[in-house]
């Protein structure tokens, strides 16, 4: 190694080693007080996969919304369709996230490979809405070097735009695969529950698009909540519980298929 | 010792003085951790409001369609075409009309494709799901080349709103 070298790995070190800086900083009693003091809003999410008919309303509602350009294959939610037959075969897609909704019998194997199956031969057969779980230990924020993407006091996951930098960590990070970069954006995007609508008493876009009423939102901390009431008292799961990241999206009618 | 062994290390700790200086004035004020500590609460504070404000909302609903147009909302309201959306077929309200002055509102676009019907109207016999109960066709034997909106009215989908 030079001399001119070394200076500037140092550089580069030193500046890495500032970035969380912000992590030793010390906190005055008083300021830590006022960090415990609770949000009273904790937004939660329910699916009801039985009402769900995958016509991808929701999705392209999503889209438009949210500005993802609706030709880029990204979504923010997107639709899983569910087929199993009765010799234990599992058959599982969702073309384009259903953003077109599932206007085909067929099964989209990818690589422009489709499967017919009968209608004698389906055992079961459902659709599975799928988002961003807005993890309460979410790993896609524990891994951000930088601090942009990072948990609202509400508990929903936001990126910072403006401080993203590219990175990617949290797209591996998150064990559900909701992330993606945004085509225009280039930073880390996901579902954050419609925030510039669920903070005016709206709801979210695919929650108000969806003609079924297979997508609802609510304040789990709201005893009066008819979301929270049902996710307090009745029997919903939720995805890969497995990974301990405790996710805000609950389903009625899980299947062991579902992953 | 010699000279040249000091030089370098005043040159980092220059370096790290330089940095520490520029990250004073580059870091927000408002950057910090917050309330779930380090692992999940180390943020910029003011990306909150701006997610909550500055991001336009696009989708009106149902609601806002009728302040204008009560007779056509009334129509499907009877109809089981009623639970959905306006905004479903017509396109989000907020860019064509909420920032228009009346004289130059741009239309709507309606999505009048088979395939917007087809998203609920093509027969799929799947039990555990919703989609077993909906009226549906097989779109290769049920008139396969022309627009459903050709024959059925949308606004009264029952076989007495045939055109
Ligand atoms: S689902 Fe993924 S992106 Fe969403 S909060 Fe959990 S880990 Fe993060
Ligand atoms: S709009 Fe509702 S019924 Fe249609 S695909 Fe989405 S969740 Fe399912």
């Amino acid at each position: 190694m030079n001399r001119r070298e070394f200076l500037k790995n140092t550089a580069k070190a030193v500046a890495g080693v500032t970035v969380p800086l912000a992590a030793i900083e010390i906190l005055s009693p008083a300021r830590v007080q006022a960090l415990k003091a609770d949000s009273s809003v904790r937004w939660a999410f329910l699916v009801d996969t039985y009402k769900c008919v995958g016509c991808g309303l929701c999705v392209k509602a999503c889209k438009n919304e949210n500005e993802i350009p609706y030709e880029a294959n990204v979504t923010r939610t997107w639709v899983e369709r569910y087929v199993l037959t009765k010799d234990g075969k599992l058959y599982a897609d969702s073309p384009k996230g259903a953003r077109d909704g599932f206007t085909s019998a067929k099964i989209d194997l990818g690589m422009g490979k489709f499967q017919d199956i009968r209608k004698e031969d389906i055992k079961k057969a459902f659709f599975v809405p799928k988002l961003c779980n807005q993890c309460e230990n979410p790993p896609c924020v524990q891994v951000c070097p930088v601090g942009a993407t990072y948990q609202a006091p509400d508990g929903v996951v936001l990126v910072d735009r403006t401080w993203c930098i590219g990175c990617g960590y949290c797209i591996m990070g998150c064990p559900y695969g909701v992330r993606f970069f945004h085509p225009k954006y280039h930073t880390a995007e996901k579902c954050n529950f419609c925030y510039h609508r669920i903070n005016k008493g709206l709801k979210t876009a695919c929650v108000q698009a969806c003609p079924f009423g297979a997508r609802q939102i609510g304040n789990i901390k709201d005893p009066n909540d008819p979301v929270a009431k049902i996710i307090t008292t009745e029997r919903v799961g939720i995805l890969k519980s497995e990974f301990g990241t405790k996710p805000q999206v609950f389903y009625i009618g899980l299947d062991e298929e579902v992953r | 010792m010699k000279n040249h062994v000091f030089r370098p290390l005043f040159a980092v700790i220059g370096l790290v003085v330089i940095v520490l200086v520029i990250r004073v004035f580059y870091v927000p004020k408002d950057f910090g951790v917050h309330e779930r500590g380090y692992m999940y609460g180390w943020y910029r504070e003011g990306n909150v409001s701006e997610w909550k404000t500055s991001v336009k909302v696009k989708y009106q609903g149902k609601e806002y369609c009728s302040g204008c147009h009560a007779d056509k909302v009334q129509t499907i309201d009877k109809t089981p075409h009623a639970i959905i959306q306006c905004e479903n077929c017509h396109g989000p309200a907020n860019d064509a009309i909420a920032d228009h002055p009346s004289e130059q509102r741009p239309k709507l676009t309606i999505d009048r494709t088979r395939a917007q019907c087809l998203r609920c109207h093509l027969k799929l016999v799947y039990p555990t799901s919703g989609r077993a109960n909906i009226r549906g066709i097989d779109p290769e034997k049920h008139n396969p080349d022309i627009e459903c909106v050709m024959c059925h009215n949308p606004h009264k989908p029952g076989l007495e709103g045939l055109k």
